[in-house]
C-alpha cells in the first residue's frame, strides 16, 4: 500500500527532501468541499459549499466566527478545524483581555502557523488535516489568509481551497483586478460565481448548500442565514456557468481533481498528492 | 507581625495554653514553606504629575531616589518614552520600575521586529499594565508602583494610571503619591476655571505643581524631567529642569 | 549515496554502516529545493538578499518574507521550509530578548549563533523529531564590525565573508567569489547582491520571483532593516540592466 518507505512518519525526510506525511495531510484539504475567500479594500468575504452526509442529515457547517473582526472557512477534517478555531478564539480573547484591542490578523496567523508547525516535526503528532481561509479586518485593512497543514500560510488577494477549487481559482485570477474597489454585493457575487464554477454541471448553489460570511470596516463578522443568502443567490441566478472563463487558452491546465467521496466504489487507491509540498517558501 | 506559628502565651502557669490542649503537638505540622513577598518598597521615587491638554499630554517627575527619608540617589529618571505614541511615568519602588521598564521596552523591540506596521497604543499599554499590576497584587507580590500612561491614540489624547493594587482609571489630570494630595486640588481648581488648556498653559500648571511639591514634599527634589507628547509636535522628554526656589520666604533664617 | 533505501536512512538517530546520518542529509535537500538566499559582508556592514519565488498570482505581494528581524541589530535570512524557519526565528528572538533582560546589553551574534546552532543540532539527535528543513544566515553589525554566520540543518555553522544557500547556491557562490568583498561598501554590495539574485534565478523552472534586500550597517545605524525604497529601486534597476546586457552579449555570440 505504501507509495514508498519514506512516508510512514512525519519525522522522516525523503531522499528528495520532502515530507510525505505532510504532503498527504495537504491532500485532506482537497477532500473537503470547496470554499472561496476574497476581499476588497473595505470587506473580506468567505463563501463555502456545504455538504450533507445523507438526506436526513443537516448540512455541515463550514464557516466559523472567531472574533468580532475574524471568521474562518474550512476545508478538510472538521474536527481538526474545531481545535484550530478554539485556539484562535482563545488567542483573540487573550489579546483583547491584555491589550484592550483586536488582534491584528497577521499576528494571529503567525501564532497559529507556529502551533501547526509543531505537529509536522514530532513523531507523536500528525499534521492538522485542514486548510483554512481566514477573513478579517484590522487596522491594516481587509485580509484573506490561507493556512495549510504544512503550517504554511499565505496573505492572499483571493483564494479558494477544497475539492475542485482550481476552477474557482481560475475565476478569481481572471477577475482579480475588479475586486479591489468593488462593493460588498459585487464581492459576494464574484465569490458565488467562483464557487459555482467548482460544481459539477448537475449541481447548483442553493440556500441550503451555500454559506456566506463577511466582515468589513466598522462591521462585525457575520454569517448570513438562509433568508439572507437567498437574495445574493438570486443575483447570479440564470447567468451562464463557468463565468465565461472556459475560453480554452485563458484557463490554466487543471489537474484532475475528482470529488474524492465519489470515488469510493473503485476500492482503495494509492494517495497521489496533486500538490507537492511547497518547499520553496 | 503576628506570628501564627508561635504558640499562644499560657493563660496560667503549669497549665495548657489555649489550643495546645486540643491540638496534640505530634499531630501539629507547622507550615514551613511560607513565602514572604515584599511588603514595603525600598528605593522610592515620589509623585508624578500629569496633565492632558487640548493637543497632548504633559508628564513630570523628579529625579530623586529616596531611601526612606534619606535622599539617596539624585539621578533616577522615571519619565520614559515607550514609542512614538506613548510616554510612561512611574513613582514608587525604583527597582520595580526598572524591571517594568525592561519588559515594556522588550515588548516594543519585539513589536518592531515584526515590522507589520502595528504599533503599541497607549490604551493597550495601560490595559496591559493594569492586568500585570492586578495579577501581581493577587499573588500578594505587587510591583510597588504608581504608573502613569500618556499618549495619543487615533488622534485622541489619552491619560491613565494604575497603582500597585491594580486600580486603574483615566482622567484629564493625574497626580500620584504626595502629589495626589497636594497637586490634584490645585490642578482641579485650575482646570475648573480653564477646562481646555493649551500646551503652554498646561506646562505652567505642571511646573507650578512641581514647585509646590518641592516645597511641601519632604521626599522630593528640585530637578525633574518633563515629558510632552503632542499631536503635532510629537514626543520629547526634556530635562533635567530645575525648580526655581526662593528660600527668602522661609521665616527661620 | 549507495546506502539510500537500505533502511539506515529512516531515522535521525541512526547511523548508516558507512558512518553517515542520512536524515540530516535529506533535510539539506529540502533547503536545496528552495529559492536562493545570499549574504555579503562589506567594509561597513552586511547585505542580505533573497529570491522569493511567487507561487500564485492570488497571493499578496510581500507575503511570506524570507528575511526577518531577530533583534534591532540582527537580521536572519533563510532558505528551506518557511514554517520551520519561523520556528527558528521565534527561538532566536527569544534568545536575543532573554539575553538583554539578563545582561542589559544586546546579544553578541557569536553567542546567538552558538545558541541557535545548538538548538538546531538537538533536532538531529533523536528519532522522535526530524531535523529542521532550513538553513539560516544570521547577520549583524556590532561595534563597527560586521558579523555573519550560516547555520545548516545539521546544526553546523561557520562565519562567512560571503555565503549562499538554496537552489542556486553553487552558481551564487561562484558569483560571490568574483567580488572583492574586503573593499566594497554596503551601498555597492546591495547592487551586487541584487545582480546575483537576478543572475542565478532560473527563469525556465520558476517563473516569477520577488527580490528581497535588507542590510545591517553603518548607514542604518547598526539596525537591521529593509533597504530604503530608493536604494532598492536603484539596485533592482541595475540588476535588470545587467541581465539585459548579459542576454544581448549572449545573442551576439551566437
Amino acid at each position: 500500500m505504501f507509495r514508498n518507505q519514506y512516508d510512514s512518519d512525519v519525522t522522516v525526510w525523503s531522499p528528495q527532501g520532502r515530507l510525505h506525511q505532510v504532503e498527504y495531510a495537504m491532500e485532506a484539504v482537497n477532500l473537503g468541499s470547496a470554499t472561496v475567500g476574497l476581499k476588497s479594500k473595505t470587506h473580506a468575504v468567505v463563501i463555502a459549499l456545504k455538504r450533507a452526509t445523507s438526506e436526513l442529515s443537516a448540512y455541515q457547517k463550514k464557516i466559523i466566527s472567531i472574533d468580532d473582526h475574524i471568521g474562518i472557512s474550512i476545508s478538510g477534517l472538521t474536527a481538526d478545524a474545531r481545535i484550530l478555531s478554539r485556539f484562535m478564539r482563545n488567542e483573540c480573547l487573550n489579546y483583547k483581555y491584555s491589550f484592550d484591542t483586536y488582534i491584528p490578523l497577521n499576528r494571529l496567523i503567525s501564532v497559529l502557523g507556529n502551533k501547526m508547525q509543531l505537529c509536522t516535526q514530532r513523531y507523536d503528532r500528525r499534521p492538522f488535516g485542514v486548510g483554512l481561509l481566514v477573513a478579517g479586518y484590522d487596522e491594516n485593512g481587509a485580509h484573506i489568509y490561507q493556512t495549510c497543514p504544512s503550517a504554511n500560510y499565505y496573505d492572499c488577494k483571493a483564494m479558494s481551497i477544497g475539492a475542485r477549487s482550481q476552477s474557482a481559482r481560475t475565476y478569481l485570477e481572471k477577475h482579480l483586478d475588479e475586486l479591489t474597489s468593488t462593493s460588498l454585493e459585487e464581492l459576494i457575487k464574484h465569490g458565488l460565481r467562483a464557487l459555482r464554477d467548482t460544481l459539477p454541471p448537475e449541481v447548483d448553489l442553493n440556500t441550503k448548500n451555500v454559506s456566506i460570511g463577511y466582515v468589513g470596516k466598522g462591521e462585525n463578522f457575520k454569517i448570513l442565514d438562509e433568508n439572507e443568502t437567498a437574495p445574493y443567490l438570486a443575483l447570479i441566478e440564470g447567468e451562464e456557468r463557468r463565468g465565461g472563463g472556459s475560453g480554452g487558452a485563458a484557463t490554466e491546465a487543471q489537474p484532475a481533481d475528482p470529488l474524492r467521496e465519489d470515488a469510493g466504489d473503485e476500492g482503495p487507491q494509492d494517495p497521489v498528492p496533486a500538490v507537492a509540498m511547497d518547499t520553496t517558501d | 507581625m503576628f506570628d501564627i506559628t508561635a504558640p499562644a502565651p499560657p493563660l496560667w502557669s503549669n497549665g495548657p495554653s489555649p489550643g495546645a490542649f486540643y491540638n496534640f503537638p505530634s499531630l501539629q505540622s507547622a507550615p514551613s514553606d511560607f513565602v514572604t513577598h515584599s511588603q514595603a518598597p525600598v528605593t522610592t521615587a515620589t509623585s508624578i504629575v500629569a496633565v492632558a491638554y487640548n493637543n497632548g499630554v504633559i508628564i513630570a517627575g523628579d529625579l530623586l531616589g529616596s531611601y526612606g527619608s534619606l535622599a539617596r540617589y539624585r539621578n533616577c529618571p522615571r519619565i520614559l518614552k515607550v514609542n512614538d505614541n506613548i510616554i510612561l511615568g512611574a513613582g514608587g519602588d525604583y527597582g520595580d520600575f526598572q524591571y517594568i521598564k525592561d519588559f515594556v521596552q522588550e515588548k516594543i523591540v519585539s513589536e518592531e521586529c515584526l515590522d507589520d506596521g502595528v504599533k503599541l497604543k497607549p490604551k493597550s499599554l495601560y490595559c496591559w499594565l493594569t492586568r500585570i499590576m492586578y495579577q501581581r497584587r493577587s499573588k500578594f507580590d505587587p510591583f510597588w508602583n504608581n504608573l502613569v500612561v500618556g499618549g495619543i491614540q487615533d488622534g485622541n489624547v489619552f491619560l491613565g494610571t494604575v497603582d500597585k493594587l491594580g486600580t486603574a482609571y483615566t482622567d484629564k489630570i493625574i497626580c500620584t503619591g504626595y502629589g495626589a494630595h497636594i497637586a490634584t486640588p490645585m490642578l482641579r481648581d485650575a482646570l475648573d476655571r480653564n477646562p481646555n488648556p493649551s500646551q503652554a498653559e498646561a506646562r505652567r500648571l505642571v511646573e507650578k505643581s512641581m514647585e509646590v511639591l518641592f516645597y511641601r514634599d519632604a521626599r522630593s527634589y528640585s530637578k525633574y524631567l518633563i515629558g510632552v507628547i503632542d499631536k503635532d509636535e510629537g514626543i520629547k522628554i526634556e530635562g533635567p529642569v530645575e525648580v526655581p526656589t526662593n528660600w527668602e520666604i522661609a521665616n527661620f533664617k | 549515496m549507495s546506502s539510500i533505501g537500505t533502511g539506515y536512512d529512516l531515522s535521525a538517530s541512526q547511523f548508516s554502516p558507512d558512518g553517515r546520518v542520512f536524515q540530516v542529509e535529506y533535510a539539506m535537500k529540502a533547503v536545496e529545493n528552495s529559492g536562493t538566499v545570499i549574504g555579503l559582508k562589506g567594509t561597513d556592514g552586511i547585505v542580505l538578499a533573497a529570491e522569493k519565488l511567487i507561487l500564485s498570482k492570488l497571493h499578496e505581494t510581500g507575503t511570506n518574507k524570507r528575511i526577518f528581524n531577530i533583534d534591532k541589530h540582527i537580521g536572519m535570512a533563510f532558505s528551506g521550509l518557511i514554517a520551520d524557519a519561523r520556528q527558528i526565528v521565534e527561538i532566536a528572538r527569544k534568545e536575543a530578548s532573554n539575553y538583554r533582560l539578563q545582561y542589559g546589553v544586546n546579544i553578541p551574534l557569536k553567542y546567538l549563533n552558538d545558541r541557535v546552532s545548538m538548538y538546531m543540532h538537538a533536532y538531529t539527535l533523536y528519532s522522535a523529531v526530524r531535523p529542521y528543513g532550513c538553513s539560516v544566515i544570521l547577520a549583524s553589525y556590532e561595534e563597527n564590525e560586521p558579523v555573519m554566520y550560516l547555520i545548516d540543518p545539521s546544526g553546523v555553522s561557520y562565519g562567512y565573508h560571503g555565503c549562499a544557500t538554496g537552489k542556486a547556491k553553487q552558481s551564487a557562490k561562484t558569483e560571490i567569489e568574483k567580488l572583492k568583498l574586503g573593499n566594497l561598501s554596503c551601498k555597492e554590495l546591495v547592487k551586487e547582491a541584487a545582480k546575483i539574485i537576478y543572475l542565478v534565478h532560473d527563469e525556465l523552472k520558476d517563473k516569477n520571483f520577488e527580490l528581497e534586500l535588507s542590510w545591517v550597517c553603518k548607514e542604518s545605524n547598526g539596525y537591521h532593516v529593509k533597504v530604503p525604497d530608493s536604494v532598492f529601486a536603484e539596485a533592482e534597476k541595475a540588476a535588470k540592466q545587467a541581465m539585459e546586457a548579459d542576454s544581448e552579449s549572449d545573442t551576439d555570440d551566437m
